[in-house]
C-alpha cells in the first residue's frame, strides 16, 4: 500500500517535471528591432557639409578647436597605444557596445532622448488639497520630477537636440576639412577598424561632437538624468577608441566642440519662453472669460480634481522656422460655434465612434495614442523616421540635418497648434456630451485643433520631401494618426482635418529651409 | 489606471471556475479536490461581479476619481466531465464586460479566454480516520477573441496563451476538510497594438513578455452531500514584472500580486436531483499593481449521468 503510494507520487513528480521542462523550454526572449540596425556606412561622406547652412551658429571662428597633435607627437602615439591595448582584450560587453553604437551617433542619441521623454511623460499626482504640483527645474529630483515631458515639452526637446547636433556636425565638418587628420587605423597598421573604414577626416570625432552637444543641451532638458547621460557619453567614447575609429584626443576635441555649439542653443532655450509656458491661475481664468465673451462654451478640464490646462503659453515660445507673427498668421479660422448645427453634427459623429467597438479602430487608436508614459507623438515620428533613415546610409551630418528639419517642424507645429487651442479654447467632445466615452485618455487641453494632426501633418510633409520615393506612405500615416483621434472619441473631425492642413503648412517651412540649406545640392 | 482587471477577472475566473465548477456535486474546480465520477457531466453557469475603487501603484495604495469604481462582470458557461473516476476534464468560457464609473474611458466587452483543465486524482488513501488525496491539475488557457490587452484596467484580459500546473493535497475527516495547493502559471508573450513601449526602459517591439506567476491556496471547511461551506486564502505572485509608477498607466507586464480571502457556499436541492446552487465571494486584502477587488458570484450546476440508465 505504502509502496504503491510512493510509486504514484514518483509518477506525479516525473510527469510534473516533464511538463515543467516543456514549459520553460519555450523561450520568451524578444528581439528589439533597433538592435538589428547595421553599422553605419555612409553612401556619401558629404565632405562639403561645412558649406551647409547652420541653424544658429553663424561663424565658425567663434568656436575653438585646437590643431590636433602631430602624428609623431608622444601624445598621439600614446593615444594609438591605448587603442591597441583595448583591442587586444575586448570583452564581449565592449564588443556589443561597439555593435550598438556603430549604427550611428545621431540615431542612438535620438533613441536615448526618446527614452527619457517616455520616462518623464507622466502627469503629476495631485496634492491632498486637490491642486497639482508643478515640476521645478531648480529641484529636478523632488516630486514631481522635472520635467513632465508632455507633447509640447517633448517636441521642443527633440528640436533643440536635433538642431544642436546638426550645427555641431556642420562645424565639425568645417574643422575636419581644415585639419584633414586621417583615422587611427590608417596611420598605424597595428590598429584594426572594427567599424566600416571611412575616408572622412577623424579630427574632431563626429560621434564626440554629437555626444558633447547632446549631453550639454540635455543638462537643461533632463537635469535629473545627467548621470545616466554621462554614462552614455563614456560608453560612446570607449566605443570610438576601442573600435579604432578615433583617438582619445579626437574624441575630446569633438566633445568640446559639441558642448560649445550646444551652449549657443542652451542660451536660446533659456530665453525662448518655454519656462513660462505653464501660465498662472489668472491667465487660465482669462481664457474662460474671453471665450465666454464670444458666446462660446469654454474648455473645462475633464480630470478630477480639475487639472490646469497643459502649457497654455507654449504658443509664445519662439519658433525655429519663422517669426512669432507667422504663428498668428497661419492660425486656422474658428471652430464650429457651440450652437451651430455643424457642431451638433460633429459631436454626434464622435458619439457614434465612441460606441463603435470595431477592433480596427481600437488598434489604430492604440497605435497612435502616444499618451502618458510614451515618447509622445513627435517621438513616434522620430521613431518612424529613424527606421527609414537607417535604410538610407546617410552620413552623420545628413542624419542630423534631416532630424533637425523634422523636429524643428514638429516643435513649430506644436507652437502653432497651442496658439490655436488657446486662442479658441473650445471644449472636448466628452465635455459637450458626457455620453461620449473614449478609447484613450482625453488630453488635458482644448480640442481645436488636434495636436496629433498638427505634428503628423508637419512630419509627413518633411519626410515626404526627404524621401520622395516613399510616395504617399507618410501622408497616409499622418491621416491615420489624425483620424485615430476621432475614432478614439477625443476629437471632432474638423480638429483632425484642419490640424493636418496647418501641420502641412508648418512642415512646408522646413521643406523650404531644406531646399536652400545646401544639403540638397548634388 | 487599468491594471487590475487582469487580476480581477483572473480572480473571477479562478473564483468562478473554482467555485463554479468546484462545487458541482462531487465535482470541482481546478483548485479543489472534488471529483466527478466517470461518465457524469456537470454543467455550470456562473455570474460574477467584481469591483474596486482603490488600487496599488507598486505599493502605493490610492483611489482615482478619473476611474471611480472599476467593475467587471463575468458570465461563464462551463462544465466538468468524468473521463474516469480519477480523471476529470473541466472547461470554462467567460464573457467579460468592464466599466469605470467615473472619467471618460470606455469599458470593454468580449469573450475572454477558454480554459481547459485535466484534473487527476493521483493518490487516494485512508489515513487515520480520514481520506487523504493528491491531485495534479494541468490547465491551458487560450484567448477566444482578439480583444485588446493593452487597455488596462478596462481590458477584459491579458490575451495570453498560458499553461498552469497545480499540485493539490486534500485531507477530509468526517465532514471537515483542509486543502492546500501550489500552482505555477506560465504566460506566453503577447502582441500589443503599438510598436514600442516603456517599462523601466524603452522597448522597440510590439511583443510583451508577461510575468509568470505562482498561486498558493489554502482552504478549509465543511462538506456534506447537501451543503458545502469553505473558506479560502489565496496568494498570487508574479515572478517578474515592474511597478506602475506614480500616476502612470498600468501595463500588462506589471508585477501583479494579490492576497485574497474568500468564501464558497454550495447547496444541493433535494427536490431536483443533480441541481445545485452556489454562491460566494472574494476580497483582496493586499496587492501590488492590482485593484482591491471584491468579487461576488452565484451560479447553478446541473449534474447528470451521460449513460442511459445505470
Amino acid at each position: 500500500m505504502i509502496n504503491e503510494m510512493k510509486k504514484t507520487i514518483l509518477n506525479i513528480f516525473t510527469v510534473t517535471a516533464l511538463a515543467a521542462v516543456t514549459f520553460s523550454s519555450c523561450r520568451k526572449d524578444i528581439l528589439d528591432r533597433t538592435s538589428l540596425y547595421p553599422a553605419l556606412k555612409p553612401s556619401n561622406l558629404d565632405l562639403t557639409a561645412d558649406t551647409w547652412k547652420p541653424v544658429l551658429v553663424t561663424d565658425f571662428s567663434t568656436l575653438n578647436v585646437a590643431a590636433p597633435d602631430a602624428l609623431t607627437s608622444p601624445a598621439y602615439v600614446a593615444d594609438l597605444n591605448e587603442i591597441k591595448g583595448l583591442q587586444k582584450n575586448l570583452s564581449s560587453d565592449q564588443q556589443s557596445k561597439i555593435q550598438y553604437w556603430s549604427a550611428g551617433s545621431v540615431l542612438r542619441w535620438n533613441e536615448i532622448l526618446r527614452e527619457l521623454v517616455a520616462k518623464h511623460n507622466i502627469p503629476p499626482y495631485q496634492n491632498p488639497d486637490g491642486t497639482y504640483p508643478a515640476p521645478n527645474s531648480a529641484n529636478p529630483f523632488n516630486y514631481p520630477e522635472f520635467p513632465f515631458s508632455n507633447p509640447p515639452y517633448a517636441a521642443r526637446a527633440y528640436a533643440y537636440v536635433s538642431a544642436a547636433q546638426y550645427d555641431a556636425l556642420v562645424a565639425a565638418w568645417h574643422f575636419k576639412n581644415v585639419y584633414k587628420r586621417t583615422a587611427p587605423y590608417k596611420n598605424d597598421s597595428g590598429i584594426k577598424a572594427l567599424i566600416p573604414a571611412s575616408e572622412l577626416p577623424s579630427y574632431p570625432s563626429e560621434d564626440a561632437v554629437v555626444s558633447g552637444a547632446t549631453s550639454e543641451i540635455m543638462k537643461l532638458l533632463f537635469p535629473a538624468d545627467i548621470a545616466y547621460i554621462q554614462q552614455k557619453v563614456d560608453e560612446e567614447r570607449l566605443y570610438r577608441i576601442a573600435s579604432g575609429a578615433n583617438t582619445r584626443g579626437e574624441f575630446a576635441a569633438g566633445e568640446s566642440l559639441g558642448r560649445q555649439v550646444a551652449a549657443v542653443f542652451a542660451t536660446r532655450a533659456r530665453g525662448d519662453g518655454a519656462g513660462k509656458a505653464g501660465g498662472t491661475p489668472a491667465i487660465w481664468k482669462n481664457f474662460e472669460t474671453i471665450t465666454a465673451a464670444k458666446g462660446e462654451q469654454f474648455w473645462v478640464s475633464l480630470e478630477t480634481p480639475k487639472r490646469p490646462p497643459m502649457l497654455p503659453l507654449f504658443s509664445k515660445v519662439v519658433p525655429f522656422l519663422f517669426d512669432t507673427t507667422t504663428v498668428a498668421a497661419i492660425r486656422p479660422p474658428a471652430p464650429y460655434a457651440t450652437n451651430s448645427p455643424e457642431f451638433k453634427k460633429e459631436t454626434e459623429e464622435v458619439l457614434s465612434f465612441s460606441k463603435d467597438h470595431s477592433r480596427d479602430h481600437e488598434e489604430l487608436v492604440a497605435f497612435w495614442a502616444d499618451g502618458a508614459g510614451t515618447y509622445t507623438p513627435t517621438g513616434h515620428w522620430n521613431a518612424i523616421a529613424a527606421d527609414e533613415f537607417v535604410k538610407q546610409n546617410y552620413s552623420e551630418v545628413r542624419w542630423a540635418r534631416n532630424f533637425a528639419l523634422l523636429n524643428m517642424a514638429q516643435m513649430d507645429a506644436a507652437i502653432v497648434c497651442w496658439d490655436t487651442k488657446y486662442f479658441y479654447f473650445n471644449q472636448r467632445p466628452s465635455q459637450a456630451n458626457p455620453n461620449i466615452k473614449t478609447l484613450t485618455g482625453v488630453p488635458n487641453f482644448p480640442a481645436y485643433t488636434s495636436g496629433h494632426s498638427n505634428f503628423s501633418g508637419s512630419a509627413a510633409t518633411v519626410l515626404t520631401y526627404l524621401l520622395p520615393d516613399r510616395g504617399s506612405k507618410f501622408t497616409d500615416m499622418a491621416h491615420a494618426a489624425a483620424m485615430s483621434r476621432l475614432y478614439g472619441g477625443i476629437h471632432y473631425r474638423s480638429d483632425c482635418e484642419v490640424g493636418l492642413v496647418t501641420g502641412n503648412k508648418v512642415g512646408q517651412y522646413a521643406v523650404n529651409r531644406g531646399k536652400t540649406d545646401g544639403a540638397d545640392a548634388k | 489606471m487599468k491594471f487590475m482587471s487582469l487580476y480581477f477577472y483572473r480572480c473571477c475566473i479562478v473564483v468562478s471556475f473554482l467555485m463554479a465548477v468546484a462545487q458541482c456535486a462531487k465535482a470541482q474546480t481546478d483548485a479543489d479536490a472534488l471529483m466527478i465520477p466517470k461518465n457524469y457531466f456537470c454543467a455550470a453557469a456562473v455570474y460574477s461581479h467584481g469591483s474596486w475603487d482603490h488600487y496599488w501603484e507598486g505599493t502605493f495604495k490610492r483611489d482615482n476619481q478619473n476611474l471611480g469604481t472599476v467593475s467587471t462582470n463575468v458570465y461563464s458557461l462551463g462544465g466538468n466531465y468524468g473521463l474516469s473516476n480519477r480523471i476529470n476534464l473541466l472547461f470554462m468560457v467567460p464573457y467579460v464586460t468592464t466599466n469605470a464609473s467615473a472619467g471618460t474611458l470606455r469599458g470593454e466587452k468580449s469573450f475572454q479566454d477558454l480554459s481547459v483543465s485535466f484534473k487527476w486524482m493521483a493518490v487516494k488513501e485512508e489515513i487515520g480516520s480520514g481520506l487523504f488525496s493528491v491531485h495534479a491539475i494541468a490547465t491551458g488557457i487560450l484567448p477566444l477573441a482578439n480583444y485588446q490587452a493593452d487597455f488596462l484596467p478596462l481590458s477584459v484580459g491579458l490575451h495570453s496563451k498560458s499553461a498552469a500546473l497545480r499540485a493539490l493535497l486534500n485531507y477530509q475527516t468526517g465532514r471537515f476538510f483542509v486543502a492546500g495547493s501550489g500552482q505555477y502559471i506560465r504566460r506566453d508573450n503577447i502582441t500589443i497594438d503599438r510598436t514600442s513601449y516603456y517599462t523601466t526602459e524603452m522597448h522597440y517591439t510590439n511583443e510583451v513578455q508577461l510575468p509568470n506567476a505562482t498561486n498558493f491556496m489554502f482552504s478549509s471547511g465543511y462538506r456534506s452531500l447537501k451543503f458545502n461551506a469553505e473558506a479560502t486564502f489565496t496568494k498570487v505572485t508574479s515572478t517578474s514584472g515592474f511597478d506602475i509608477r506614480k500616476n502612470d498607466m498600468p501595463f500588462p507586464s506589471n508585477r501583479m500580486n494579490s492576497t485574497a480571502v474568500g468564501l464558497i457556499l454550495k447547496y444541493s436541492f433535494q427536490s431536483v436531483s443533480g441541481l445545485e446552487f452556489t454562491a460566494g465571494g472574494n476580497y483582496v486584502l493586499d496587492g501590488r499593481n492590482v485593484g482591491q477587488t471584491r468579487t461576488g458570484y452565484a451560479g447553478v450546476y446541473y449534474v447528470f449521468s451521460t449513460k442511459k440508465e445505470k
